[in-house]
C-alpha cells in the first residue's frame, strides 16, 4: 500500500481495536486517563476490543489496530499476525512496542545470562517459560508491517488522541522529533545540565512529553526515543566532560530505548 | 490586499470541482463564499496561495487561473506529497476550505510585452505558468511569439492535455512537450521530443536576444534551463525562475523559506535568475 | 529640573503601585530554584536582592550575597521575547457546523504589562523583533496589540557576565533608547532614573521623585562603564564578520563545528531575536473546531527546510551555517539591523558549550 492510498478507505465510523503484548498497560491508560476524550471518541468509532476497559473480540476485523507492548514469546508472534491480518491500519503506541521496551535489555544477555534471569523471575515452572519464550524483545515492527507510531513511556493522552483524531481527518498523524531541549525552552524550565551540572538525554531525544523531568529538576531519560537529528558521540563527550564513567555513560543509553538505532553511537 | 487585519487568519473558500489529473495530481476549483472577500481578491500570474484543510494545516501553492475562464473562480493543481497534501486528495466537490492570499511575487507581464516569451517548465511546474501563458493569449497582441516546452519523465505523466493543445492552437503559439525517461508516446497535438527541453532551442524560431524566459520545475532544471537559453542568447536579467522552499506564514515571519538573505515568500517566488544564481550553487543554503 | 531622577530603593514598591493603578501587570526578574527569570512581581521584597550569577560556556550558576541591592546579576535566563512573541499560542480558531461550512475567527490576546529590569541588550532584542513584526510588510496584529500595551522600564548593567559581548559588536550595556524609563542601580541606595518616553515622564510625575545628584549621576555612568570594560570577548568589526561568513560557506569550520553540535536547538530558543516559528492544527476530539497555534521552531529543526518531501538543511552543518550566517550577517539585508545583541544566552545554555564569538572568529580570521 503506498503512501498515499494510506487512509483512503477508512471506514466513516471506524472499528478500533486495542491490543496488549509485553507492556506494563502504561499506554493505554493514556485512554482511559482523560476520560472525557475516550468517551467523545466512542460517539466517532466501535471500540470493538480493548481488555482493560471491558470490550472484548480480539480478532476482530478493524480499521485500526492500536498495539501497546513488545513481542516476547512465540505465541505473540502468532496473536500479531492474526491482529494485523484482521487490521486495515496498525498504530503502535509507546516505546515497547516501538523499540522493545525496557525488556529489551534482556537482548544485552547471552543464552547463559536469559537463563538466570529466567529461573530468577520465574523460579516455578522454568521450563514453561524458556519453551515459549524468544531469545530477544522486539518492537511490533520486527515481526508485522507497521502503519503508524506514537513514542513514549508512556505516551500522553494529547498524543493518543490528537493521533486518533488525525487518522480520523483522513490524515498520517504528526510525529515528534525535535528535541525535549526545545520545550524546555518553550516551557521557560532551566536546563538542568547547564545549571544543575544533571547528565540529561533531553538533547538527542525527541519531544511529546513537555519536558517532564526537567520540570521537576531531572535530566531526561530518553523515553520517548532519538530525536531526528540526535548527535550521540557528542552528548557521551558531554557526559564524560561532567565526569562520568563509561558504565555510567552506557547505563544512560541502555534503558527505556535501548534498541533505538537513533540512540547509537560512540 | 485582504489583510488589512491579521494576515494569519484564512478566508472560507468551497471547492467548485474536484479534478484528478493523474494518480496523485489534482485540481480543486475554489471560489470565495463571502461575495465581499471575492470581490476584493486579485492574484497575478505566479503568485501563491496558503491553502488550509480543515484540523490539518496549511500548504503554499501557487495559483492557476481557473480553466474555464470562469469570474470568481481559481484553481489549484496539487501533488501529493506530506501529510497536508494527502489529505487534500480526499477533497471532493462541496468542501470547504481555508485560503489566505496572494503571496509573493509575480512573473514579469510587463517587462515581456513586446518580446518573444519562452515557458519552459518540468513536472508540476507547468502549473505556476499556466496564469502567465494564458495572459499572454489573452493580450496577444501585446506580446511577440510564445513557446510553451514542458517536460516529464514519460508520455503518461501528461496533465492539461485539453489546455496545451488549445494554446499550441493559438496565434503565433507553439507548444514542445519533452520526455526523458523513455520515447515519447505521439498524440500527433504538438511537438514531442525524446531528453532535455533545452533540445528544443535551435528550433523555436525565436528571436533570443529580444525573448524572456519564465521556467518552474526542479532546481537543478531550472539552472540547466538558465544557462542554456542564457549561452543561445537570452539576456540573463530576462530569465526568470520560481522557488520553492518551506512555508508556514507566506508573510516573512516564519522564516522557514530562507535562501540566504531571501525570504522566498515575500522576495519570491519569482526571482530574475541573476537575483538568485549565487544562491542556488552552495548546497544546504 | 535634573535630566536624572533617583528612586530610592524603598521607593520601588511606590513605581510598582503607580504601575498597578494604571493598569498594568509587572514583571521582574526573580529568583527561583536556582535561575534567576521573569515572572510576575507584587512587590519589591520579591527582586532578586542579594544574588549574583556566574556565566560561562554551557555554565550558569546563581549565589547569594549579602549585597544590597537587586540587580547585582548580570541578565535573566530569558529575554522579553517570551512577553512578545509567545513561546506558544493559538493564532486562530476555526468552527466547522454539520454541513461543514468553516467560520475562522482570529484570536488576539494582549495584557498591560511593564517590564522592570530589562537590560540594554534585551531592549535591542525587542528592537529588532519590531522590524519582523511590526515595521514589516506584513504585521503580526498580536505582537502590535502587546508593544503597544507595554511598559519597558530598563536597567542599564552594573556588571557583565563572562559570556556577555554586546561591546564586541559596538554596543554598550547601557540603555540609549526604546524605553519608558530607563535606572541604573547605585550599590545600597537606590537607582538613577531617566526618562524615554512621555509614558515614563507621566509616571515618574507621579512619583515626585528628587533630581538625582552630580554625583549619584556620575557614579551610575561609570558603573556602567566598568560593566563595558568587565567584557573580554571580541570580534572583528560587524561589516567584516557579515562579509566574511557569506563569503565562506564552505569553511572546514563549519564541518567541525557539526561534529559538537546537538542541533538540540537551544541557542536558537533562548535567543531573543529568533523568530522562526512554525504553526499548526490542534484539533478538539469531536472535530468540530480547530485551534491553530503558532510556536516557535528553530533552523535545527526537523521542518524548518523540509519542502516538497526534501531537506535542504538535513547535515548539521548546514543546520549551524543557517544559524550563524542568518544571525550575523544575512540579517543586515533582511532588516537594515544586526540579528544579535550580544547577551552570551546561547552560549551559556549551550549544552556543549559551543561559543558563537569562537566560532565566528575562527571562521573569519
Amino acid at each position: 500500500m503506498s503512501a498515499h492510498d494510506k487512509l483512503l478507505g477508512l471506514a466513516a465510523r471506524p472499528k478500533v481495536a486495542v491490543h496488549k503484548f509485553s507492556s506494563c498497560d502504561g499506554c493505554q491508560l493514556a485512554f482511559i486517563n482523560d476520560a472525557v476524550s475516550l468517551l467523545e471518541l466512542s460517539t466517532l468509532v466501535d471500540i470493538v476490543h480493548f481488555a482493560e476497559a471491558g470490550p472484548l473480540d480480539e480478532f476482530a476485523e478493524v480499521d485500526l489496530a492500536i498495539i501497546e507492548g513488545s513481542v516476547n514469546t512465540k505465541h505473540d508472534i502468532h496473536r500479531l499476525e492474526m491482529i494485523r491480518e484482521k487490521a486495515k491500519y496498525v498504530l503502535c503506541i509507546g516505546a515497547c512496542a516501538i523499540t522493545g521496551g525496557i525488556q529489551a535489555l534482556r537482548n544485552y544477555q547471552d543464552e547463559k545470562g536469559l537463563l538466570s534471569w529466567q529461573e530468577g523471575v520465574y523460579p516455578q515452572r522454568t521450563d514453561v517459560i524458556i519453551a515459549e519464550d524468544l531469545p530477544t524483545a522486539k518492537p511490533i515492527s520486527a515481526y508485522v508491517p507497521v502503519d503508524f507510531e506514537i513514542p513514549g513511556c508512556p505516551i500522553t493522552s494529547i498524543q493518543l488522541v490528537s493521533a486518533v483524531r488525525a487518522i480520523l481527518f483522513g490524515v498520517e498523524p504528526e510525529k515528534n522529533v525535535d528535541s525535549v531541549c526545545v520545550s524546555c525552552k518553550h516551557a521557560g524550565i532551566t536546563c538542568v545540565m547547564v545549571a544543575k551540572g544533571e547528565p540529561c538525554l533531553g538533547p538527542v531525544t525527541a519531544n511529546g512529553c513537555e519536558a517532564l523531568c526537567p520540570s521537576l529538576g531531572r535530566g531526561c531519560y530518553g523515553c520517548f526515543g532519538a530525536s531526528k537529528y540526535a548527535n550521540i558521540k557528542a552528548l557521551k563527550q558531554q557526559f564524560r566532560d561532567m565526569g562520568l564513567t563509561e558504565q555510567q555513560i552506557t547505563h544512560k543509553f541502555q534503558f527505556i530505548n535501548s534498541q533505538d538505532a537513533g540512540l547509537q553511537g560512540e | 490586499m485582504l489583510y488589512t487585519n491579521d494576515a494569519y487568519t484564512p478566508f472560507e473558500v468551497e471547492v467548485v470541482e474536484f479534478i484528478q489529473e493523474h494518480h496523485d495530481i489534482f485540481t480543486i476549483r475554489l471560489k470565495f463564499t463571502d461575495p465581499a472577500i471575492d470581490s476584493k481578491y486579485f492574484f497575478r500570474p505566479g503568485q501563491f496561495n496558503m491553502i488550509y484543510l480543515y484540523g490539518v494545516g496549511e500548504v503554499a501553492i501557487s495559483i492557476v487561473n481557473d480553466r474555464n475562464h470562469q469570474p470568481g473562480r481559481f484553481e489549484h493543481t496539487i501533488q501529493v506529497v506530506g501529510r497536508i497534501t494527502k489529505g487534500m486528495a480526499k477533497l471532493k466537490a462541496g468542501d470547504k476550505v481555508g485560503i489566505r492570499g496572494p503571496f509573493g511575487t509575480a512573473w514579469p507581464m510587463e517587462e515581456a510585452k513586446g518580446k518573444d516569451v519562452i515557458i519552459v517548465t518540468g513536472g508540476l511546474g507547468n502549473a505556476p505558468l499556466v496564469a502567465a501563458t494564458e495572459e499572454v493569449l489573452k493580450n496577444r497582441k501585446q506580446y511577440g511569439k510564445l513557446r510553451v516546452l514542458h517536460g516529464i519523465r514519460t508520455s503518461d505523466l501528461l496533465i492539461y492535455e485539453d489546455m496545451y493543445t488549445r494554446w499550441n492552437n493559438s496565434p503565433e503559439t507553439k507548444v514542445y512537450m519533452a520526455t526523458s525517461n523513455a520515447e515519447p508516446v505521439d498524440n500527433g497535438k504538438w511537438t514531442w521530443g525524446k531528453g532535455f527541453v533545452t533540445n528544443f532551442i535551435p528550433e523555436l524560431g525565436v528571436d533570443y536576444a529580444n525573448s524572456i524566459v519564465m521556467c518552474v520545475g526542479p532546481e537543478p532544471m531550472m539552472i540547466g534551463v538558465a544557462k542554456s537559453f542564457i549561452a543561445a542568447g537570452v539576456k540573463p536579467e530576462n530569465v526568470y525562475i520560481s522557488l520553492e522552499r518551506s512555508m508556514k506564514c507566506a508573510i516573512g515571519h516564519c522564516g522557514h523559506c530562507q535562501l540566504g538573505a531571501q525570504f522566498v515568500c515575500k522576495d519570491g517566488a519569482v526571482y530574475p535568475y541573476p537575483a538568485c544564481e549565487e544562491l542556488l550553487k552552495v548546497k544546504g543554503l | 529640573m535634573s535630566h536624572y531622577y533617583f528612586l530610592p530603593h524603598q521607593r520601588i514598591d511606590d513605581m510598582l503601585s503607580a504601575l498597578k493603578s494604571d493598569g498594568y501587570k509587572c514583571v521582574a526578574p526573580r529568583y527561583h530554584d536556582g535561575s534567576i527569570g521573569y515572572d510576575d512581581l507584587n512587590k519589591s521584597s520579591e527582586l532578586p536582592w542579594g544574588y549574583h550569577d556566574a556565566q560561562a560556556p554551557g555554565h550558569y550558576e546563581v549565589t547569594k550575597t549579602e549585597h544590597k541591592h537587586a540587580f547585582g546579576f548580570t541578565l535573566p535566563t530569558t529575554s522579553v521575547k517570551p512577553m512578545l512573541f509567545k513561546a506558544k499560542e493559538n493564532v486562530w480558531k476555526v468552527a466547522r457546523n454539520d454541513e461543514g461550512k468553516l467560520a475562522f475567527e482570529p484570536i488576539v490576546e494582549f495584557e498591560k504589562i511593564a517590564v522592570f529590569g530589562v537590560r540594554p541588550c534585551d531592549l535591542r532584542g525587542i528592537e529588532i523583533q519590531d522590524r519582523v513584526f511590526m515595521e514589516n510588510s506584513y504585521n503580526d496584529v498580536r505582537y502590535v496589540k502587546r508593544r503597544e500595551n507595554q511598559f519597558l522600564i530598563a536597567m542599564n548593567c552594573t556588571k557583565s557576565h563572562s559570556n556577555c559581548f554586546c561591546t564586541a559588536l559596538g554596543d554598550s550595556p547601557f540603555a540609549d533608547k526604546g524605553f519608558d524609563l530607563a535606572m541604573t542601580e547605585l550599590n545600597d541606595e537606590g537607582f538613577v532614573v531617566e526618562v524615554g518616553s512621555e509614558k515614563g515622564r507621566v509616571l515618574l510625575d507621579t512619583l515626585n521623585l528628587a533630581a538625582a545628584s552630580g554625583g549619584q549621576a556620575q557614579a551610575a555612568l561609570s558603573r556602567i562603564e566598568a560593566a563595558a570594560e568587565a567584557q573580554t570577548k571580541t570580534l572583528p568589526p560587524i561589516k567584516e564578520v557579515e562579509a566574511k561568513l557569506m563569503a565562506n560557506l564552505e569553511h572546514p569550520q563549519w564541518d567541525d563545528i557539526a561534529s559538537r553540535c546537538l542541533s538540540c536547538g537551544s541557542c536558537t530558543q533562548v535567543c531573543p531575536t529568533c523568530f522562526c516559528h512554525t504553526e499548526r492544527d490542534e484539533p478538539n476530539v469531536l472535530g468540530t473546531e480547530t485551534n491553530h497555534t503558532r510556536e516557535w521552531d528553530s533552523c535545527f529543526s526537523i521542518d524548518h527546510s523540509y519542502t516538497h518531501g526534501d531537506t535542504y538543511r538535513e547535515d548539521t552543518k548546514y543546520r549551524y551555517r543557517q544559524w550563524l550566517t542568518h544571525k550575523f550577517s544575512t540579517w543586515r539585508d533582511q532588516f537594515r539591523t544586526k540579528g544579535c545583541v550580544g547577551c552570551g544566552r546561547c552560549v551559556t545554555w549551550c549544552p556543549v558549550k559551543i561559543d558563537v564569538v569562537d566560532e565566528i572568529n575562527a571562521i573569519c580570521k
